[in-house]
C-alpha cells in the first residue's frame, strides 16, 4: 500500500513537470481582433524625431546629392541608435551613406559615420581604417581623432590612444582633450588625477548635455573603481540629471548597484528597459537575487537572444552572453570560451572583469593570465579586478 | 565652434548592448517543380519599408497590418527572385499571419512560387530592405526532402545558388525510412502505447493475481499478435491518409493517441476489463496511423513517388518498433519471475505511462479548447 502510494506521488509529481516542460512551439496565426496591438514602434508619427527624419528625408527625395542633408540624416539615425541601443538605426545610417560610400574617393563626413557605425558592430580594425582615411584627408578632424583614440583605448592601445587624445589640444575645447585622456588616465592608474581634472571640468559651465553625460559617467566609472562608492553615486546623479536617455549610462549605474546588493534599485531603474539585451541581462540578474519570478521569463527570452544572435552570425553580444552564460545559466566552462573571444576583441575593465570571473569559476588559472598581464602591464586601478586577481593567485585549483 | 557642435555626440564608446538588428526569416522547400516558402518579416521593418502605422499612434495593429496585406505581398515578392535553371519561377502569396520572434511581430507570408519544370538548380535573389537598412539579414533554410540547408542573405551576399541533386528513388527511399525510424523513436506516444500494451504480455493472469508466463513460444505469440494487430492497423490508415482518401482534424488524433496511451496504462491496472490486448492494438492503432500521416505531410511528399515513399516510411516505423520490442522483450522476458515485476514494471510503468499521458490529453484539449475546429 505503501508503495502504490509512493508511486502514485512520483506519477503525479511527473505529471506536473511534465506538464510545464511541455509548451507547445508557438504558431503562426491569424489574429481575431482588429484592435490587437502587435508592435509598438519607438516612436511616433508626430515625435520631433520622426517629423526631423522626414524632412531630411523629403530633402534628399528632392535632391538625391545633397551631402550635407545626407550627413544629418545619418548623423540623426546613429544619434537615435545610441539613445534607444537600437542597431537599426545604425543599419539605416549606413543606407543612407552607401551612394556616397561607393565613390572612387568617399567624402570624409561619410567616412566618419561609417567608422562609428563600425565601432559599434565592434569592427575595431575596419573603423580604424576608415578613420585613418579621414585624417589623411583633414588632419584636424577633431571627431576622428576622438573616435580614434576611443578605440585604441578599447583595444588596450593605450599609447596610441594617449598620441591620438593629444592630437585634439588645438583641435577643440579643453574639456574634450581632458575628458580623452582622463578616461584612459583612470583606467592605467592615474585615477586621483583624473578626478581631479575631471571633476573641474564638470564644474565648468560650458558643457552641453551630452558632454555633461560623457564626463560624469567618466569620473562615476573611475569612482567605482577606486572604490569611492558615495563619489560615485553622486556623479551618476549627476549624468542621470542631464535627462537624455543614455544607454552606456543606466548600463554602467546598473552594475554600480549590483556590486552594491542595491537589486531593487536595479529594478526600478531599468524596468521599462527589456528591449535592449545589455540593459535585460542586468535587470534579470537583479531579479536572480531577489528570487523575482519574472527571473525565469527573463533567462528564457535572454537566451533566445543570443541564439538568434549567434543564427545571425555576429559577435557583438559577446561580452554580454558570457556574462550571461557564467551568471544566469551557471555554466562556466560554456561562459570562458566565450569571455577569452571577447577579450580577443575589447579589453575594457569589463572584459577583464568577465574573463578573471570565468577563469575563477572554472579553475582554470591560465586563462587568466593574459588578463593579469594587462593588469600589470598597464597599472590598471580597480580593487575589484585586483580582488579577484588576487584570488586567482591565491586558490590552489 | 562648427568643431564643438560636431564632437557634442558620441563620446562614450558606443554600448554594444542593444535590440537584435533586423532579419528576416525564410524557409523554402523544394519539391519536384514549385517552391514552398514561409517568409517571416519584421513588422518594424514592413513599417520602415512601406508603413505600417496608419493612424500615426506608434502602435500596429493587426488591423493597420491587414489593409496593408496587398502592399506587404507585393514589396516582399518584388525583392525575392526565385530561378530555377535561369528560368525565373513564378511566385504567389498565399497567406498572411503573424508570429512572435525575439523582438517582436512579424509578418508571415506563405507563398508558392512554380518554376515550370524540375528544378535542378534554385538560385534565391534576395534584396529585401538592404536599401533601408545596410545591417539587413535574410536567415534562409532550405529544405528538400528531409535535408535542411541553412545560408544568409547580405548586402554583400544577396544571391546564393543550390543545386538540387536529382535524387535516385535509392537515396529517397532510404530517406523516408530513416524518418520512420526516428519517428517512431521521437513520438513518445506511440513508443509508450505500445510499451504499454506489452508490459503484461511476459505474465498470465491466474485467478486474478499476475503470475510470469511458463514458455517463451506463448510470451512470443503475445507480443507478435500485439505488434502485428497495431502494425496493420497504423498502415492502413496511414496510408489512406498520405493518399487523401481520409483526412481527421489532427487534435481530435492527437487527443484521441493521448488517450489511448492513458487507456492502455489503465487497462494494466484493471486487467480484467481487457483481455484481448490484440484487439486494443488494432482499435487505436487506426489512430496512431493518423497521426504518422501528419508527420508524413510535414515532411513533404513527392508527388511522383509518392508511393515509395510511403511504403519506405511504413517500412521505417516497423524497424524502429521491432527495435523497441527487441529491446524490452530479452529484459522483460528474464526479470519477470522477479517479485518485483508485477509491482514495480508493471504497476509502477503503467501509472508513470498513465500520468505523462494524461498531461498530453489535457495539452492537446486544452487546444482544442483555444481554436475552435
Amino acid at each position: 500500500m505503501i508503495r502504490l502510494s509512493s508511486l502514485t506521488l512520483i506519477a503525479i509529481l511527473g505529471w506536473f513537470t511534465l506538464s510545464h516542460v511541455g509548451i507547445a512551439s508557438p504558431e503562426p496565426y491569424r489574429p481575431m481582433d482588429d484592435t490587437q496591438v502587435l508592435e509598438r514602434l519607438t516612436f511616433k508619427a508626430s515625435d520631433p524625431f520622426a517629423r526631423e527624419i522626414e524632412i531630411l528625408r523629403a530633402d534628399l527625395r528632392r535632391n538625391p546629392r545633397n551631402l550635407d542633408s545626407t550627413i544629418q540624416l545619418a548623423t540623426r539615425y546613429i544619434e537615435q541608435g545610441r539613445s534607444e541601443g537600437d542597431p537599426r538605426f545604425l543599419g539605416q545610417a549606413q543606407a543612407v551613406l552607401t551612394p556616397w560610400l561607393n565613390e572612387p574617393m568617399p567624402p570624409p563626413a561619410a567616412l566618419l559615420l561609417r567608422a562609428t557605425i563600425r565601432q559599434n558592430a565592434h569592427e575595431f580594425d575596419q573603423a580604424l581604417a576608415d578613420l585613418d582615411q579621414v585624417l589623411v584627408i583633414q588632419p584636424t578632424n577633431a571627431q576622428a581623432w576622438l573616435t580614434k583614440a576611443s578605440i585604441l583605448q578599447v583595444q588596450a592601445r593605450y599609447d596610441e590612444a594617449r598620441r591620438a587624445c593629444r592630437r585634439l589640444a588645438r583641435l577643440a575645447a579643453a574639456h574634450v582633450l581632458l575628458g580623452c585622456l582622463g578616461d584612459i588616465a583612470g583606467v592605467t592608474g592615474q585615477s586621483s588625477k583624473s578626478l581631479e581634472l575631471l571633476r573641474q571640468v564638470l564644474s565648468g559651465s560650458s558643457l552641453s548635455g551630452r558632454e555633461r553625460i560623457w564626463i560624469a559617467t567618466i569620473l562615476g566609472e573611475t569612482a567605482v573603481r577606486t572604490g569611492a562608492i558615495r563619489e560615485a553615486e553622486q556623479y551618476f546623479a549627476e549624468a542621470f540629471k542631464v535627462g537624455i536617455k543614455d544607454q552606456y549610462l543606466l548600463g554602467a549605474y546598473a552594475d554600480f548597484l549590483l556590486d552594491l546588493h542595491r537589486y531593487q534599485d536595479v529594478i526600478s531603474v531599468l524596468q521599462s528597459e527589456t528591449r535592449a539585451d545589455g540593459l535585460l541581462l542586468r535587470l534579470t540578474l537583479a531579479e536572480q537575487a531577489l528570487e523575482l519570478p519574472a527571473f525565469q521569463n527573463h533567462t528564457a527570452e535572454l537566451a533566445a537572444r543570443f541564439a538568434a544572435s549567434r543564427e545571425r552570425g555576429t559577435t557583438v553580444h559577446v561580452r554580454e552572453e558570457a556574462r550571461f552564460t557564467l551568471a544566469l545559466l551557471h555554466d562556466a566552462g560554456q561562459a570562458l570560451p566565450l569571455a577569452q573571444a571577447n577579450w580577443s576583441v575589447q579589453r575594457e575593465p569589463a572584459d577583464a572583469r568577465i574573463l578573471l570571473e570565468c577563469a575563477l569559476a572554472d579553475k582554470n588559472r591560465a586563462a587568466a593570465q593574459p588578463v593579469l598581464g594587462w593588469l600589470n602591464a598597464n597599472h590598471v586601478e580597480d580593487f575589484r579586478l585586483r580582488q579577484l586577481a588576487n584570488q586567482i593567485q591565491e586558490t590552489t585549483f | 565652434m562648427r568643431i564643438l557642435l560636431v564632437i557634442a555626440w558620441l563620446l562614450l564608446s558606443l554600448p554594444a548592448w542593444a535590440h537584435k538588428p533586423s532579419d528576416s526569416y525564410l524557409s523554402l522547400s523544394v519539391q519536384h517543380s514549385h517552391v514552398e516558402g514561409q517568409w517571416d518579416i519584421a513588422l518594424r521593418d514592413l513599417a520602415d519599408a512601406i508603413g505600417l502605422d496608419g493612424d500615426g499612434n506608434g502602435h500596429i495593429t493587426w488591423g493597420e497590418v491587414r489593409s496593408k496585406h496587398d502592399e506587404i505581398g507585393v514589396y516582399a515578392l518584388s525583392h525575392l527572385v526565385l530561378s530555377a535553371d535561369t528560368q525565373t519561377c513564378k511566385t504567389e502569396v498565399l497567406e498572411q499571419l503573424i508570429d512572435h520572434h525575439t523582438d517582436g511581430a512579424y509578418s508571415v507570408l506563405r507563398f508558392r512560387s512554380d518554376c515550370g519544370g524540375p528544378i535542378g538548380r534554385l538560385a534565391v535573389d534576395y534584396r529585401l530592405m538592404f536599401d533601408i537598412d545596410a545591417q539587413h539579414k535574410g536567415l534562409l533554410r532550405l529544405t528538400q526532402g528531409g535535408q535542411t540547408r541553412a545560408a544568409i542573405f547580405s548586402r554583400e551576399s544577396p544571391i546564393q545558388e543550390f543545386s538540387v541533386n536529382e535524387r535516385s528513388p535509392w537515396t529517397e527511399s532510404m530517406q523516408f525510412i530513416h524518418e520512420g525510424i526516428w519517428h517512431i523513436w521521437l513520438g513518445f506516444d506511440h513508443v509508450l502505447f505500445l510499451l504499454a500494451l506489452l508490459l503484461p504480455a511476459v505474465l498470465i493472469r491466474v485467478d486474478g493475481r499476475w503470475q510470469a508466463a511458463g514458455d517463451f513460444s506463448s510470451v512470443w505469440w503475445n507480443v507478435v499478435s500485439i505488434v502485428t494487430a497495431f502494425t496493420v492497423a497504423h498502415s492502413l490508415t496511414l496510408s489512406l491518409a498520405a493518399l487523401d482518401v481520409v483526412r481527421l482534424p489532427s487534435r481530435l488524433v492527437e487527443s484521441t493517441i493521448a488517450a489511448s496511451v492513458v487507456l492502455a496504462g489503465l487497462g494494466n491496472l484493471y486487467p480484467t476489463v481487457m483481455s484481448r490486448r490484440w484487439m486494443i492494438a488494432f482499435g487505436f492503432g487506426l489512430v496512431h496511423g493518423f497521426g504518422f500521416a501528419a508527420v508524413l505531410t510535414d515532411l513533404g511528399l513527392p508527388q511522383d513517388s509518392l508511393l515509395l515513399s510511403l511504403v519506405s516510411f511504413n517500412v521505417g516505423v516497423e524497424l524502429g518498433q521491432l527495435a523497441i520490442v527487441a529491446a524490452f522483450l530479452p529484459l522483460a522476458y528474464l526479470i519477470r519471475q522477479s517479485w518485483s515485476y508485477p509491482r514495480l514494471v508493471l504497476t509502477g510503468g503503467s501509472l508513470a505511462v498513465i500520468a505523462i499521458a494524461l498531461v498530453w490529453f489535457t495539452e492537446r484539449a486544452f487546444d482544442l479548447q483555444l481554436l475552435p475546429l
